[in-house]
């Protein structure tokens, strides 16, 4: 049992766990998963590493309540233990010590793109973040993110913060612009991803995606989470999940992502009766 | 001895037309009475052949002989000296080409029932018995590290427990149990019995740690330098094929791994009581002839579906699967298309599987198997309608511990390399055994490598001492 040592509420629908996983903390590195259970009927879902403490030995996980599991998780307190929780899983984002990065993180994406920024950042990397929302009150992780970017950018799609319209709008311009970019990484919902995908596309700019395809054991057992990239199948959880985004089929993606679209429309019916949330 | 029956005592089993509405046990077990009456079938040979056919040497006659007299709890004991996972083995062994092939009563009539006996006196001790004659043996206060919960690992990890070691398991899932949780389904293995089986190696003092992917979570080395004097590799072959054919990532298409770990280990029949859904629409095709292939067709037929095929290349002679799976696969309703290929999988316009295209094969020259190779009929393209495919063509050993384990050698294929008597590999503190050496095999073998690997390492830390 992992028990959540800490839980911060970021908006009404994305919530921070820190959770008690010495091991995890350990050995876990930016840009890798976890997988969670929090019952014993319950289901496998992975999360990205938000950040981890190896001294205090903490994980932290960022969730956005969308459907049956993130909800009944939203629900627990601090000092609540989750079932299981394994890792870290995935590959590690690749290393880099110099040139000029830009992130893009969109909604809940901002949590797996913060562990990344915060260690290029400190490597000597000149960081410049564009973070979006569909409107502020959704928008997570700003002043993290400040902290660990050269510059930051905010756009929200009603204007409330920041630029009035699109992550890929800003990014745009910036391209217009001239900026140096040597590398693009985009996490968030898959239609952003792809978009920022078709931005840099043209320019030719090295770009970097973290997909999230439906998994299962996480650990290269299933082949549940198998994306097409560079016209090979790739299993997300152990080649991934951070891929060159010009070479990712994301019709694909988006495609197999909707699996089991009808049966999640179900759980969660029957988990409102149920839970009245 | 009174004139021999010639033929076994059947078991009883669930009619074919209620099962496939079930996840119940198929298969029921013997009474008291058909047990005894099937023990007396036995002719206590001399020097019985059927010994010969274990992997981990059942005393036989001897335990049969104590099922005839009635001592059920004494025949368990004997069964356990050697064998720690009886209730599994007599239920998925595949005894007719081990200890059962070898029984002098098979050269006439039908050789003695042995798995099914094993099984029902491993029943009668889980109902009724006393339970708790397990002897923890006092510590030596060495370290060993056991990774993977499956058959292999879980029987090494009991042998060194007893031995007197302080042994941990790491297991990567949430439960322990490997392929007999995830993959073996309820219907053939209630997992309430691969429970049964775990507390009792938990009662001889072994811990286990899910939730640890070793390669991941820890490392070899890491566990190596944390004070585990030696570590066993028991991670089994995990890493499902493909065909690498058109189609294959349409919506509708699993791997066997996939389709029968939601369905077992994450109770996806149990949905939406049960968090984790699987989809099988109305019309299934299972790609492969082995075991795998078997139970994956048969969990979609409990999961609903009206029509079930089985796609094989070869013929009928050359499936792998056990011949009694097969049957009870016929009983149950499921079509077998015998030497037939797909070739590609076509889709909806919004990718759904809809159909799956095939060649007829016919079969030429032995190849490196043994077996006949099968050779595309030309022309002989054709459509079956499916709207799932699930595809069963093998596994081999998961890359993640070979690896992340520096000096671990393997194999082409991924299998690592042990001495054949020990269980040691290319690093001397590391032994291995089970399907992450042999690639997938059976439940048996793994025990037996698990058995073997546990006194090579109880050597390789006593030697000199
Ligand atoms: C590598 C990876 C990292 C992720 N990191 C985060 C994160 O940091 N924060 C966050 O909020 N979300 C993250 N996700 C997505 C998260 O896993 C899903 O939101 C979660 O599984 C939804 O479960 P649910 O039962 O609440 O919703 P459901 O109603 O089951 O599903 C809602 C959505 O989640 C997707 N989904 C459902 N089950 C799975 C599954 N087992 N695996 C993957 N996707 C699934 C569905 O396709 C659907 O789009 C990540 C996904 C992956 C693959
Ligand atoms: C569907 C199916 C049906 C079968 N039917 C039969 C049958 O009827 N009769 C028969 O004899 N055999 C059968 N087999 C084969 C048999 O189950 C296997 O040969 C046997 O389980 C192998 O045992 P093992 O201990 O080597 O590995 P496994 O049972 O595969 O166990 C390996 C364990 O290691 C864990 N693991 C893997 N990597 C790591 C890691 N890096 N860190 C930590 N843990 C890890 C896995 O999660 C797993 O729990 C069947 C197999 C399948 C898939
Ligand atoms: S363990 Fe398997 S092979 Fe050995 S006697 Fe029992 S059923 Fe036969
Ligand atoms: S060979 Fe057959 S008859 Fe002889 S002891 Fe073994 S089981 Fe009994
Ligand atoms: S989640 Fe099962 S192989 Fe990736």
């Amino acid at each position: 049992m992992f028990k959540i040592v800490k839980r911060r509420d970021l908006t009404p629908v994305t919530k921070l766990f820190v959770v008690d996983a010495p091991l995890v903390a350990r050995s876990a590195k930016p840009g890798q998963f976890v997988i969670v259970r929090i019952r014993e009927q319950g289901e496998r879902i992975p999360l990205t590493i938000a950040d981890y403490d190896p001294e205090a030995g903490t994980v932290t996980i960022i969730f956005q309540e969308v459907g049956m599991t993130t909800r009944l998780m939203g629900e627990l307190k601090e000092g609540d233990e989750l079932l299981d929780f394994v890792g870290p899983l995935g590959q590690a984002a690749p290393e880099v010590t110099e040139g000029n990065v830009i992130f893009v993180g969109g909604g809940f994406g901002v949590a797996p793109i913060y562990p990344i920024a915060k260690q290029y950042f400190n490597a000597g990397v000149h960081v410049e973040s564009i973070i979006g929302a569909r409107t502020k009150d959704l928008l997570i992780l700003k002043e993290e993110m400040e902290t660990v970017s050269h510059r930051l950018h905010v756009a929200t799609d009603d204007g409330s913060l920041g630029h009035k319209g699109f992550v890929t709008e800003v990014l745009q311009r910036m391209i217009d612009e001239g900026q140096r970019m040597d590398i693009v990484v985009a996490i968030g919902p898959m239609v952003m991803m792809r978009a920022v995908t078709e931005v840099t596309r043209p320019y030719g700019i090295k770009t970097l995606v973290s997909v999230d395809p439906i998994m299962v054991d996480g650990t290269g057992m299933c082949g549940a989470c198998r994306v097409t990239v560079g016209g090979k199948t790739k299993f997300a959880c152990v080649d991934g999940p951070i891929f060159d985004a010009h070479e990712v089929d994301f019709d694909e993606a988006v495609r197999r992502g909707k699996m089991y679209a009808e049966e999640e429309r179900r759980a969660n019916e029957a988990c409102r009766c149920g839970g009245g949330a | 001895m009174a004139k021999v029956k010639e033929k076994r005592t059947p078991m009883p089993s669930q009619d074919p037309r209620e099962r496939i509405g079930n996840f119940d046990e198929v298969a029921l077990g013997y009474t008291v009475e058909m047990a005894v009456e099937e023990a007396k079938r036995c002719l206590q040979c001399k020097r019985p052949t059927c010994l010969e056919g274990c992997p981990v040497q059942v005393q036989i006659p001897e335990f049969i002989a104590l099922v005839a007299e009635g001592d059920f709890l004494g025949a368990a004991r004997k069964i356990k000296e050697t064998n720690s996972l009886p209730a599994i083995c007599g239920r998925v062994c595949p005894q007719e080409e081990q200890c059962e092939i070898r029984c002098v009563l098979g050269k006439k009539w039908e050789p003695v029932a042995i798995g099914r006996l094993e099984r029902f006196v491993a029943d009668y001790e889980r109902l009724h018995g006393e339970g708790d004659d397990i002897q923890r043996v006092p510590s030596n206060g060495r370290k060993v590290a056991v990774v993977g919960s499956g058959p292999a690992g879980l029987t090494c990890a009991g042998d060194l427990a007893k031995l007197g070691y302080e042994v941990t398991i790491f297991e990567a899932l949430h439960a322990p149990g490997g392929v007999l949780v995830y993959g073996i389904p309820e219907f053939r293995l209630p997992k309430e019995i691969v429970r049964a089986e775990v507390e009792t190696i938990r009662k001889l003092g072994v811990r286990i740690l899910t939730n640890v992917v070793v390669g991941k979570t820890v490392t070899i080395d890491q566990l190596l330098a944390d004070g585990y004097e030696a570590v066993f590799v028991g991670s089994g072959a995990g890493l499902p094929r493909f065909m690498n054919i058109p189609g294959e990532n349409l919506n509708g298409v699993y791997s066997a791994n996939e389709f029968l770990t939601r369905v077992n280990l994450m109770k996806g029949y149990l949905f939406p009581e049960w968090d984790t859904p699987v989809k099988v629409g109305k019309r299934v095709a299972v790609v492969g002839g082995g075991n795998v292939a078997m139970d994956a067709v048969r969990c979609s037929l409990r999961l609903g579906v009206e029509e079930a095929y089985i796609i094989y290349r070869r013929s009928e002679k050359e499936v792998p699967a056990r011949a009694e799976e097969v049957e009870h696969a016929k009983e149950e309703g499921v079509k077998f298309k015998f030497l037939t290929n797909p070739v590609r999988i076509l889709g909806t316009e919004d990718g759904w599987v809809k159909a799956m295209e095939c060649l007829r094969m016919e079969l030429g020259e032995p190849d490196a198997s043994g077996r006949r190779r099968p050779i595309p009929v030309k022309g002989s393209e054709h459509i079956i309608e499916v709207d799932t495919v699930i595809m069963a063509l093998g596994t081999s050993p998961n890359p993640l511990i070979a690896g992340s384990t520096s000096g671990l050698e393997t194999t082409s294929w991924g299998g690592i390399i042990i001495d054949e008597e020990t269980g040691q590999t290319s690093r001397p503190e590391v032994f291995a055994g089970g399907d992450a050496v042999t690639g997938a095999a059976t439940v048996i073998l793994a025990m037996g490598a698990g058995k073997r690997a546990a006194k090579g390492i109880h050597e390789y830390l006593t030697k000199g001492s």
